[in-house]
């Protein structure tokens, strides 16, 4: 692989790392409003995907949304302004954490409800197929979202339509306290299977696997072999929410992961990552991505909240 | 200029505007019918035939069939609507909003708004409504009211095939989200339907007929009746003006205030649900806006808060009737 990639994916991991890790911080500080889930621990799927994407392939993502968002090249600062509910934010304030969206980047939205995003990404992939290029469009979505209706019906419309379609769940474990293994029925592959996608298993916690596995399944999805299905394991560091005290998880779950898998810390130890990149350039991103994110957080503390002029457009286009 | 019933304008509005647009397109259960089987291709153009011929004129790409999974369809026309298409989704029945309303009521009417004015979601979600069948419970429902209450929702009801044509290829030209609402009794109903394409807009209410003494408004099929009703009471010297409001969102709030500025006197007929209906949404503008210039109270015809019956002499109950609105019309009109 490219030294720029490289260079690149952990970049990007890193960025989603100290972006989650910094909101951890400030909300617990009290300075961040609304509802808050954070994907600190997930960052090699969503790297590992949407570097094979392009601004004109869709994602459509989840209530954890910050990492897609981010990996489907969502502006940093754009961002963080909308967590922190102001004017310059992404979506104007108006969105928020469970909002994020940039459709000029293919990000056609977060998403409040638990499977709500799916259907929609089945719509992206419908519009690439209607036109006739080879885009694709990519469901992010969690464990807690193959048991949604909305799941299991746009698996059956993907299929028999034969949409240029990914389904990409990540499995962390639990939907909000209920843990996955626990919640849903029968096995995840036999029932994407059932539906006809072909399935693939993939551990998230290393984003060669899931950089090489996807750019097959995406390759084979760009030539009309119609929709595929990925069960990434992942694991979420902090709570279903912040401020949840997460006691329906084993105690020192999170930390043995943490020390046993994580990502970026797999990236660093990878044996094809010592013979392309030194530990001193990988050492220099660290450092820029603090320094990036503490911008981040000065303009979004300095930004303008939006006012009352604001609470009521973007209802319609035209009324 | 000829005779069209609502079916062949509510056809024809969609075959000009997937001539005109390649963005148009038709998704839904059974729009063309016998998609993968062996039987005929484009055997039922939807339920009611609305949309024969159009699988043979544009093709399976822009006539999808869909399996039987609102939620999925109704999804997949909302988000290739926000990446830029112009999705014609038919929910078949109102009632059956109530399988996928998730992606009507927190995805369609709210991505413009919680993406900032990002997104635009140009999607017409057609469906029937209304009773007169026997058709029950759950396929008479005449649910505007619902729709009407979700902020991002414009929401179109026609009251014939004129109306429906013009008001249908303007709904797919807007950039909003408009739920498209066909009277199942009409479809069969004639009018004189221009060929050439024209479009009505939204949210502009239409004077079906003009009298200095009654204002009565409604919407789709009853307007009808109250045109019907209005010929009755002419014969004993009531003069009515029917106002068509077209949509119930947005709605035309001057042309009622106006029309109760010159009349004084409200009846409002419609066949949804009369609690937090559209009905009392009309009367509170009255009273809201118009309070001053009224000479009696307003009277509302709407059916009962119930469920709609089956049994034929109980929907007849149901439904507001001619003899209803005449008595309305009198009360109102005879009131001190």
């Amino acid at each position: 692989m490219k030294r720029e990639l490289l260079l690149e994916a952990y970049r990007q991991m890193r960025l989603i790392r100290e972006f989650e890790d910094r909101i951890h911080i400030n909300n617990a500080k009290g300075e961040v409003p609304g509802f808050i889930h954070l994907s600190a621990g997930q960052e090699a799927s969503a790297v590992g995907i949407c570097m094979h994407l392009t601004d004109d392939d869709y994602i459509s993502s989840t209530h954890r949304g910050h990492g897609h968002s981010l990996a489907k090249g969502c502006d940093v600062i754009a961002m963080m302004d909308e967590i922190y509910a102001k004017k310059t934010g992404l979506c104007g304030g108006k969105g928020g954490s469970m909002h994020m969206a940039d459709i000029s980047k293919g990000m056609i939205g977060a998403n409040g409800i638990v499977g709500g995003g799916v259907p929609l990404a089945a719509g992206a992939a419908l519009k690439c197929k209607v036109l006739g290029n080879d885009r694709v469009s990519v469901a992010f979505f969690g464990d807690g979202a193959l048991n949604e209706g909305a799941t299991m019906e746009t698996m059956n419309l993907a299929k028999v339509l034969n949409l240029p379609m990914i389904f990409a769940m990540e499995d962390n474990g639990y939907g909000e306290a209920t843990p996955s293994t626990w919640a849903i029925g029968g096995n995840v592959l036999e029932r994407a299977g059932g539906f006809g996608l072909s399935t693939h298993r993939i551990n998230g916690h290393d984003f060669y696997e899931v950089y090489e596995a996807f750019g097959k399944i995406v390759e084979e999805v760009r030539s009309g072999r119609g929709p595929a299905f990925m069960h990434i394991s992942v694991y979420r560091y902090y709570g279903h929410f912040e401020g949840d005290s997460s006691t329906y998880r084993p105690e020192g779950e999170a930390d043995r992961i943490r020390n046993e898998r994580d990502c970026l810390m797999l990236f660093r130890n990878h044996p094809v990552t010592g013979q392309i990149l030194s530990a001193g350039e990988l050492d220099q991103i660290d450092a820029e991505i603090i320094d990036l994110l503490d911008k981040a957080i000065e303009h979004a503390e300095g930004a303008p909240a939006p006012t009352e002029a604001d609470l009521t457009t973007d209802v319609y286009v035209t009324y | 200029m000829s005779e069209k019933s609502l079916r062949e304008a509510i056809n024809e509005a969609l075959r000009l505007e997937m001539q005109r647009d390649a963005k148009v397109f038709l998704i839904g259960e059974d729009i063309a019918g016998g998609t993968g089987g062996e039987g005929e291709e484009d055997a039922w153009g939807g339920v009611m035939g609305v949309t024969k011929g159009l699988f043979g004129e544009f093709g399976g790409h822009r006539v999808i069939d869909t399996p039987i999974s609102e939620t999925a369809y109704i999804g997949a026309a909302v988000g290739a609507a926000v990446t830029g298409m112009r999705p014609v989704a038919e929910l078949m029945f109102c009632d059956f909003a109530g399988v996928c309303f998730d992606q009507i009521m927190n995805q369609a009417a709210k991505l413009r708004y919680m993406l900032g004015g990002q997104a635009k979601v140009p999607l017409v979600i057609r469906m029937q409504c209304g009773g007169g069948f026997n058709a029950a419970a759950q396929h008479s429902q005449t649910l505007h009211a619902l729709f009407t209450h979700i902020p991002g929702l414009k929401v179109v009801m026609p009251s014939n095939a004129y109306e429906a044509k013009g008001l249908l290829i303007e709904s797919i030209r807007d950039d909003d989200p408009v739920m498209f609402m066909e009277h199942k009794y009409m479809y069969d109903d004639k009018w004189e339907v221009p060929d050439e394409s024209y479009t009505i807009p939204l949210g502009e209410a239409n004077y079906s007929r003009d009298g200095e003494d009654v204002t009565v408004c409604a919407l789709g099929r009853m307007v009808n009746l109250c045109n019907q009703a209005a010929d009755e009471l002419k014969g004993e010297g009531i003069d009515c003006t029917v106002i068509d409001l077209r949509c119930t969102s947005p709605l035309d709030e001057i042309s009622i205030c106006e029309s109760i500025e010159e009349t004084g006197r409200l009846v409002v007929v419609d066949e949804g649900y009369p609690r937090c209906g559209f009905a009392t949404d009309v009367a509170a503008l009255a009273a809201e806006k118009a309070l001053r210039s009224l000479k009696a109270p307003v009277k509302l015809v709407t059916p009962p808060h119930t469920t709609i019956p089956f049994a034929p002499t109980l929907e007849e109950l149901y439904i507001p009737s001619i003899d209803r609105i005449m008595t309305a019309i009198q009360e109102v009109y005879h009131s001190k």
